[in-house]
């Protein structure tokens, strides 16, 4: 039991890892993901090398502890989108 | 802004039902963290469908094991938020989300279960984590 917003899509409420053809990966709550745009919600961006971390550390350490909201909403367009993977499935 | 109590009274129930103690102000939250013996689970709870729908249930089938915690407590966030927001704080560590859950031992936390480490799961899933993190730090239950 609990609330369901099913005409929203798949990852609609899922926290999702979201890589860019840049240096910046966000992690965030999905709201919404069409051909066009990615829309996060409670959203934390690190940059490659920041507080010298690469990507793939900082996914590491937020798969296993989550992420500190930087962001309350952030629109990505799809062209600058590498991958959206489910911060679940990351080895922790 | 909290939803209606009608809506979230079934989602509390669920937990209560278990036998879950419900901490609703964040005097009660001091109480039950003030007892340090053994070991305390506690449960953020939440109106997501997403996950919540997932982690109750799994608390249900976890505590069925032989092995559990020695005491077993919720708070609701969105609802109940000074308590949810004084449970919060001892484990400020981890950032926050609901549903999670978090087991500590002598005052110490030893497992944590973010929500996104809930979403995509079934109950059984969670289940088996939590009796694992059970069995690792808590003692058997005698009678």
């Amino acid at each position: 039991m609990g609330t369901f917003h099913h005409d929203k899509g798949e990852l609609h409420g899922i926290t999702v890892a979201v890589d860019t053809n840049g240096p910046e990966v966000y992690v965030g709550r999905c709201d919404t993901a069409d051909d066009q745009h990615i829309v996060l919600l409670d959203v934390d961006v690190h940059a490659e090398g920041n507080d010298g971390r690469s990507k793939q550390e900082y996914l590491k350490r937020a798969a296993q502890f989550g992420a500190w909201k930087k962001h309350d909403r952030i629109v990505l367009p799809m062209d600058q989108v590498a991958s959206v993977r489910r911060l679940g499935d990351f080895e922790v | 802004m909290p939803y209606d109590p009608a809506l979230v009274e079934p989602m509390r129930n669920e937990l209560t039902g278990l036998g879950v103690q419900e901490l609703l102000t964040s005097g009660e939250v001091d109480e039950f963290m003030s007892q340090q013996d053994g070991t305390s689970f506690l449960i953020v709870n939440s109106v997501c469908g997403c996950a919540a729908g997932q982690a109750r249930p799994s608390v249900g089938l976890a505590l069925e094991s032989a092995v559990k915690p020695t005491r077993v407590a919720t708070v609701f966030a969105g609802q109940d938020l000074e308590a949810t927001a004084k449970a919060r704080g001892y484990f400020a560590e981890f950032p926050p989300s609901s549903p999670s859950m978090v087991l500590f031992k002598d005052g110490e936390i030893v497992h944590f279960v973010p929500r996104h480490r809930i979403e995509s799961r079934d109950a059984a899933s969670i289940a088996e984590e939590l009796k694992q993190a059970f069995e690792k730090f808590c003692a058997p239950v005698t009678n």
